[in-house]
């Protein structure tokens, strides 16, 4: 049984984000568990965003790749803890400014919102590392992503929403 | 305790009616990026419904399931709140053509996400699981959703004549609306009761702090509170969301059980 788990888990790094193709299942904290039971593997699953389309193609990728390797599986959708963006490692961030989307910043939790009030700290340009951005659009892409621009090298970017 | 199907069904109706609303704009937005907030603001509104009917009808059991509680109950046995039913434009009878408001449009978005801003914020307590988990995605949406209303309607309330009027006339008409947030349904004294749920009217004051700042820094005036009270809850509709229930609804009852 632990093998087939070794095995799934070795299938499943290779199915990555539709939207973010950088980002594997397991980096982007959507995949939470996989273990073994009587009537098979299960493959435990914490969608990220309510509004984010790529949750069911996810789960079709997972499905296709299990079939792939003809291992039974079964998906639990998750909901409890909610997914958060600060579940995304070092290495998950690293990629993605390496593609040239920053990496969310830690999500406020708790706090109370301030309408215009400037961020915290300054949102670093994924591409030139500059400080000075400025905000386009809080609403980007896709659901997870908001659009930025550089005030030094003057290039757009998209900022991973943190939530 | 878990929370009663009917009060998950008030969650998920207000928050698929408003989309269905707001999803007017897609395509029509004043500027593109308009456009796309209103269309992700429609779809984080789509992903909390999807979870809340699927919760709903798992409860419910037999041939419950989420497309069957979206598009197929008629207007009297939604219990979304009268204000998101409302049409994108200032008051007009139901059929009459009217251009979009897009102020109509941020003030109804903004009164609305700063009362689920605290609700799912308290609701992430509830003693039934599963909704407390709901509640804690959806608190980060409510919130983006009031900060990015906020910044619109400040905007607009101390922008020029022509938007700090229109912006106004969006809050005078919509605000009578307002009072049925305190007034609460039997399935909110049930989840109230049974569920760790807040009652309504513990809401008031935070809410009030909110919305009245945010009203002041943009230079608009809190009208009064009056007598009207709607009953989108209670079943008792306005006109609107018929039309709006026909729109969303035909294909699928056209096609029934079809599968794409």
């Amino acid at each position: 049984m632990d093998e087939l788990v070794a095995r799934a888990r070795a299938a499943l790094e290779l199915v990555t984000d539709p939207e973010i193709p950088q980002l594997n299942l397991r980096e982007l904290g959507v995949l939470r568990d996989v273990r073994a039971s009587a009537e098979g593997l299960e493959i435990v699953l914490t969608p990220t965003y309510s509004g984010c389309p790529a949750l069911d193609q996810i789960e079709q990728e997972v499905r296709a790749k299990m079939a792939e390797l003809g291992l039974p599986a079964r998906i639990t959708r998750q909901l409890v803890p909610a997914w958060s963006s600060d579940w995304l490692g070092a290495d998950a961030r690293a990629k993605l400014r390496a593609a040239g989307i920053a990496p969310p910043q830690p999500a406020a939790g708790g706090a109370v919102v301030h309408f215009t009030a400037p961020r915290q700290a300054p949102l670093p340009c994924p591409r030139c590392g500059s400080g000075r951005t400025e905000t386009i659009a809080p609403f980007g892409s896709t659901a997870c992503k908001a659009l930025h621009r550089c005030l030094d090298c003057g290039e757009p970017f998209d900022y991973f929403k943190p939530y | 305790m878990n929370a009663p199907t009917d009060y998950l069904l008030q969650l998920a109706d207000t928050a698929l009616v408003l989309a269905q609303r707001n999803a007017e704009w897609c395509g029509h937005g004043p500027v593109l990026e308009e456009d796309l907030a209103m269309a992700n603001i429609s779809l984080d509104l789509i992903g909390q419904a999807r979870y809340l009917y699927q919760y709903a009808a798992a409860g419910l059991g037999g041939d419950a399931s989420e497309d069957r509680l979206a598009y197929f109950r008629d207007a009297n046995e939604y219990r979304c709140l009268t204000l998101v039913e409302l049409p994108n434009h200032g008051p007009r009878s139901g059929g009459a053509a009217c251009a979009p408001d897009y102020a109509t449009t941020i003030v109804r978005n903004f009164l609305h996400a700063a009362l689920m801003a605290l609700l799912w914020a308290e609701l992430q307590h509830s003693s039934d699981t599963q909704l407390a988990a709901i509640a804690a995605r959806s608190v980060k949406e409510a919130r983006y959703h009031l900060r990015h209303c906020g910044d619109w309607l400040l905007r607009f309330g101390d922008g020029t004549a022509e938007s700090h009027a229109r912006a106004q006339a969006a809050l005078d008409h919509l605000w009578p609306y307002t009072q049925e947030f305190w007034t609460p349904s039997p399935a909110e004294l049930a989840a109230c009761a049974h569920a760790g749920a807040p009652h309504p009217a513990s809401l008031h004051a935070a809410w009030d702090n909110r919305v009245d700042a945010a009203i002041a820094a943009a230079t608009l005036q809190r009208p009064p509170n009056c007598g009207f009270l709607c009953r989108g809850k209670f079943g008792q509709h306005s006109e609107h969301l018929s039309y709006l229930l026909a729109e969303m609804q035909v294909v699928a009852r056209a096609h029934p059980d079809a599968v794409w």
